[in-house]
């Protein structure tokens, strides 16, 4: 039993933090047909922001506070950055958005190797995340359950935020229909940099949530993008509710393989059932519903 | 008349290619320079066959990464249990040092170079026939498909890592011998480039034939109008199956000659990076043309040697910039300048067709 509880919240708090890098990516993968692999970097930006605000504010429960906030505007501005410079003159063309943003990711890589070094640097988490909780006669670490409350929090604060804020709105409004949005007034530039922001942003606390159960490289995004990237295609693109059903499922479907396995087949084993998924289900779990015939 | 005119200009190209290869580059360049070249051929091989997949069919393969460590893992496996048959033990030094005193079952068949060059030639192939049947028939594409392969590329390679039987992180290296032939002998050096060269060519022959028939027809159909070619009665997921499973068929070979040529095949060479690299040169001299794939990547595998001789980290901010620069900026490469001069004249249709990609994604 404690070994199953064990399994299942190991799954969870992969799930979380794949849901974090998700969130984004069902932004402006989903919802604008922007294919960024530099949102990868993003989270890697948010990693080293945690890194460099605890060097600034070495108590640890204000730092961490600190560095999410300061995580989500720094993914955010680097977000709105590279939408303002590359990527709005590249919406007709989503594929070549995918290479574009990965030249985008190599040079961010590089960068951070040069100015962090290539070692991996690790951020101490706050005292009061230290050990763990007993539930049903497992032990979870604080930090796991920290980033799962997290990722529950941005989940409901970006429905909230699409469904009930005028700028949410507009920005459904943009992905509905464009034309039909900028018609009645809605300026789709603006909009496409408010989405931008938002979903860069998450990949930001993505980052600050990773460096509670690990440490920090310049490759530590690149390491979660392909799963997160799984996440919205399983989930169906555009889709929160798909994304999180889907990023708890990979999470746990793959703590509870790689505990009978190792993990190296537990990641074939995943990759090749999205495959037989996608057999029945193509569009993911929920998709838009249109009527184009692709 | 004009069919003419192209075909004999075909065969000049050909004709010109062979000697530039076979005579030209041997007798000035130095052996380790001929080496190096054999293997930027190798890379060429690859990317025809994106080529093909991508500028022609236009399936952003993020995976050929895993073709062509297929090819080369079955190549090095074979090699390595070569070697340990002259020296007269039953497994790899490795494998010996590890403590593995049998050889894995996966190994067996590749004991016999018949059932290894028959490997190299269909478990590529059929890996992505496999794949591209899941995928295709249910009419996944676009940017899923783009993921698909990558997640693909990156699962194989950490399969590999995790495996010790295939030497793990290190990979596979120290080859004494190639199908009996001594490796350090500079003879037998310069066949494997004359090997190299000559599947390059037939590669870039093959791929000419089926362009210009009316198969290259429907795969470029399929690439603009997937929906017009199934109204016509076609099944464009046959057509896309057919480009795939050649071009992974094409960097299969290119892996299997990459080992004795290069000496070592490890994870490093399989991965999610190494599989986009690919793309950069293919990118560069134009996606849609035959020769554009040809002359890029040996133009960046070119370039990153110099490059990264001299500046060692100066190189991945290069790739980025180019993948930055061609791609968002000359979508149809160097060929695409070339064209557009000559449709100034003419009155040719653009090489690279701005299709509603976006549509597709949904």
């Amino acid at each position: 039993m404690d070994v199953v509880v064990g399994q299942l919240f190991t799954g969870l708090s992969i799930g979380s933090i794949l849901l974090l890098a998700a969130l984004g990516l069902s932004l402006t993968f989903g919802q604008m047909g922007v294919i960024n692999m530099a949102h990868g970097e993003f989270i890697m930006a948010g990693s080293y922001t945690a890194y460099v605000v605890q060097q600034v504010v070495s108590t640890g429960g204000a730092s961490l506070f600190i560095s999410l906030i300061v995580g989500f505007l720094v993914g955010g501005a680097m977000g709105v950055l590279l939408e303002v410079t590359l990527i709005q003159r590249m919406y007709h063309r989503p594929l070549d958005t995918l290479l574009v943003t990965f030249g985008v990711g190599l040079v961010l890589q590089q960068l951070a190797r040069d100015i962090f070094g290539a070692p991996a640097v690790n951020v101490v988490s706050p005292g009061w995340l230290s050990g763990g909780v007993e539930i049903l006669g497992a032990v979870v670490p604080k930090t796991r359950i920290f980033i799962l409350v997290l990722a529950i929090i941005c989940v409901v604060a970006l429905s909230f935020a699409l469904k009930t804020t005028p700028m949410g709105r507009r920005i459904r409004a943009v992905v509905q229909n464009r034309d039909l949005a900028e018609t009645s007034g809605i300026s789709s530039r603006k909009t496409d940099i408010s989405t931008f922001f938002i979903g860069s942003g998450l990949a930001g606390v993505a980052g600050v949530a990773l460096t509670l159960i690990g440490s920090t490289s310049s490759t530590v995004g690149q390491s979660y993008l392909i799963d997160a990237f799984l996440v919205v295609v399983v989930g169906g693109l555009g889709q929160i509710k798909g994304a999180v059903i889907a990023a708890f499922a990979l999470g746990t479907i793959n703590s509870f393989i790689e505990y009978s396995t190792t993990a190296s087949i537990a990641k074939v084993i995943v990759f090749v059932l999205i495959v037989i998924f996608l057999q029945a289900r193509p569009q993911g779990l929920f998709a838009v519903k249109t009527r184009s015939l692709v | 008349m004009s069919t003419f005119i192209a075909k004999r200009g075909a065969w000049l190209g050909f004709a010109l290619a062979a000697i530039l290869l076979f005579a030209v580059a041997p007798a000035v360049l130095s052996e380790f320079r001929l080496n190096l070249l054999g293997k930027f051929i190798c890379y060429a091989i690859v990317a025809v066959g994106i080529g093909l997949a991508w500028g022609r069919g236009g399936m952003l393969t993020l995976g050929q990464g895993v073709f062509f460590g297929l090819g080369a893992y079955i190549m090095a496996m074979h090699l390595k249990i070569a070697d340990a048959e002259i020296r007269g033990d039953d497994v790899p030094d490795f494998m010996s040092i590890a403590g593995i005193r049998e050889l894995p079952s996966y190994w067996v068949p590749f004991t016999s170079p018949f059932v290894t060059v028959l490997g190299i030639l269909f478990v590529p192939a059929l890996v992505a026939l496999v794949l591209g049947l899941g995928v295709f028939k249910r009419r996944v594409k676009g940017a899923y498909f783009a993921i698909l392969s990558q997640a693909l590329a990156a699962a194989f390679a950490i399969l590999l890592i995790g495996q010790q039987s295939t030497g793990g992180s290190n990979g596979l290296n120290r080859f004494r011998t190639f199908f009996g032939f001594n490796l350090n002998d500079p003879a037998n050096k310069q066949m494997l480039f004359f090997i190299a060269a000559g599947v390059l060519l037939v590669v870039v022959a093959i791929t000419r034939q089926l362009m210009y028939s009316r198969y290259g027809e429907l795969l470029v159909a399929v690439r603009d109008q997937e929906e017009r070619v199934r109204f016509l009665g076609y099944d464009p997921a046959n057509v896309k199956i057919v480009a795939y499973v050649t071009a992974a068929f094409f960097a299969g070979l290119a892996g299997a000659l990459f080992v004795p040529i290069v000496g070592i095949v490890s994870p490093n060479d399989v991965g999610i990076v190494p599989s986009i690299a690919f793309l950069i040169g293919v990118a560069i001299g134009g996606r849609t043309t035959l020769l554009g794939p040809v002359l890029g990547a040996l133009g960046v595998a070119w370039a990153q040697t110099t490059l990264s001789e001299q500046f060692p980290s100066g190189w991945t901010y290069a790739q980025g910039l180019l993948f930055i620069v061609v791609v968002g900026f000359f979508p149809a490469g160097v060929a695409g300048l070339f064209a557009l001069r000559r449709r100034k004249k003419a009155d040719e249709p653009p090489l690279v067709v701005d299709v509603e990609e976006k549509e597709l994604v949904k």
